[in-house]
């Protein structure tokens, strides 16, 4: 329900780079968007193709990459990925131990995107 | 013709508003105000915590409220009955609040007067989780009716919060809630989150909250003078 107000901020961060590179058409956008992030690809890209009309991103599409999400393991420092629905059963891979930390789950952010 | 060319971005979508947050953050530290955002589903307890908050606190600290919601202003009307200031955030159908939402509803009260501000969330799991709204602390309650299952579907709620509030313990023996199966899964999410029963209705754990949270507020804004 809050991809209205992410679409704006990627449109505009997207703009701004455009500009700073001389760009005169936006094709395609690369995010980089963590497992725990609730933000629906199918939606995001609705509302882009809706607010980005007028604009040099018009017609560009979005490419999501989700990330998953990263434990270390406390005992061996052994960093292995999970499905979050799973974490009843966390233990590292490697060693074993069941104590484990979580190091990332929400990047969110735009890494590259494809101009002319 | 013109060639397709690759350009590096990496940038934050959510830096601007990262960066607002720090700016209030920063602020609130030169004022010595504490905020806090209190997030929950509808239903919990948020406006019922706060008002018993209010009652422990009150002759500590200078209390206000900033209420968000998306189109009504039944707890700002609640919060006030009990004497404490309250501003209402008309979200306008937005589910979560964000820096900018919140610097309006301290431009509107005088943060000078305050030691301690709630921000009470729009009521959602979700999407409140993926905003700083430039709180010092954040806090979630889950309530014993929603059931054990909660960190499994709102993970990043449970990963993001300093404190989480287990709320409506008086229905513990009516639900089939796992109080250790929940405390399990929230620890994996999230090692240093402090957990505390209570239940509003009662008051049982409202003394043990408060004083948390008395604590947390005289460590930020020092001694009073």
């Amino acid at each position: 329900m809050h991809e209205l107000p992410v679409i704006k901020s990627i449109l505009d961060i997207c703009l701004k780079h455009a500009k700073i590179n001389r760009a005169n058409k936006i094709l395609s956008i690369n995010l980089i968007v963590g497992d725990m992030s609730d933000l629906e690809p199918e939606w995001m890209q609705r509302y882009f193709d809706y607010i980005c009309k007028g604009t040099i991103a018009e017609g560009a599409k979005l490419i999501i990459e989700r990330t998953p999400v990263l434990f270390q393991c406390d005992e061996c420092s052994h960093q292995f990925n999970i499905d979050i629905k799973k974490i009843e059963t966390l233990k590292c891979p490697v060693c074993g131990n069941n104590k484990c930390t979580l190091i990332s789950c929400n990047d969110y952010y735009i890494s590259n995107m494809g101009v002319m | 013709m013109e060639r397709i060319r690759l350009i590096e971005v990496k940038e934050g979508i959510l830096s601007d508003n990262e960066k607002l947050a720090d700016e209030l953050r920063k602020l609130l530290l030169k004022k010595k105000t504490f905020l806090l955002n209190l997030m929950a589903s509808p239903g919990a307890g948020k406006t019922s915590l706060i008002l018993k908050t209010i009652t422990a606190l009150k002759n500590d600290f200078r209390i206000a409220v900033i209420e968000a919601d998306i189109d009504s202003i039944v707890d700002s009307e609640k919060v006030a009955a009990s004497g404490i200031p309250a501003v209402q955030l008309r979200t306008a159908g937005f589910c979560h609040l964000d820096a900018s939402m919140v610097k309006k509803g301290l431009d509107a009260i005088n943060i000078d007067s305050f030691d301690l501000i709630f921000i009470e969330n729009v009521g959602n799991l979700v999407c409140p989780a993926e905003f700083d709204t430039g709180a010092v602390k954040k806090a979630m309650i889950l309530s014993v009716p929603e059931g054990d299952d909660k960190p499994l579907k709102y993970p990043l709620m449970f990963t993001v919060c300093d404190v989480l509030i287990l709320n409506k313990i008086d229905f513990l023996e009516l639900t089939d809630f796992n109080m250790q199966k929940l405390k399990e899964r929230v620890l994996i999410l999230n090692p240093r989150i402090k957990i505390i029963e209570v239940s509003c209705k009662t008051g049982q754990g409202i003394d043990i909250w408060a004083d948390w949270l008395k604590n947390e507020v005289t460590t930020f804004i020092g001694p009073h003078v």
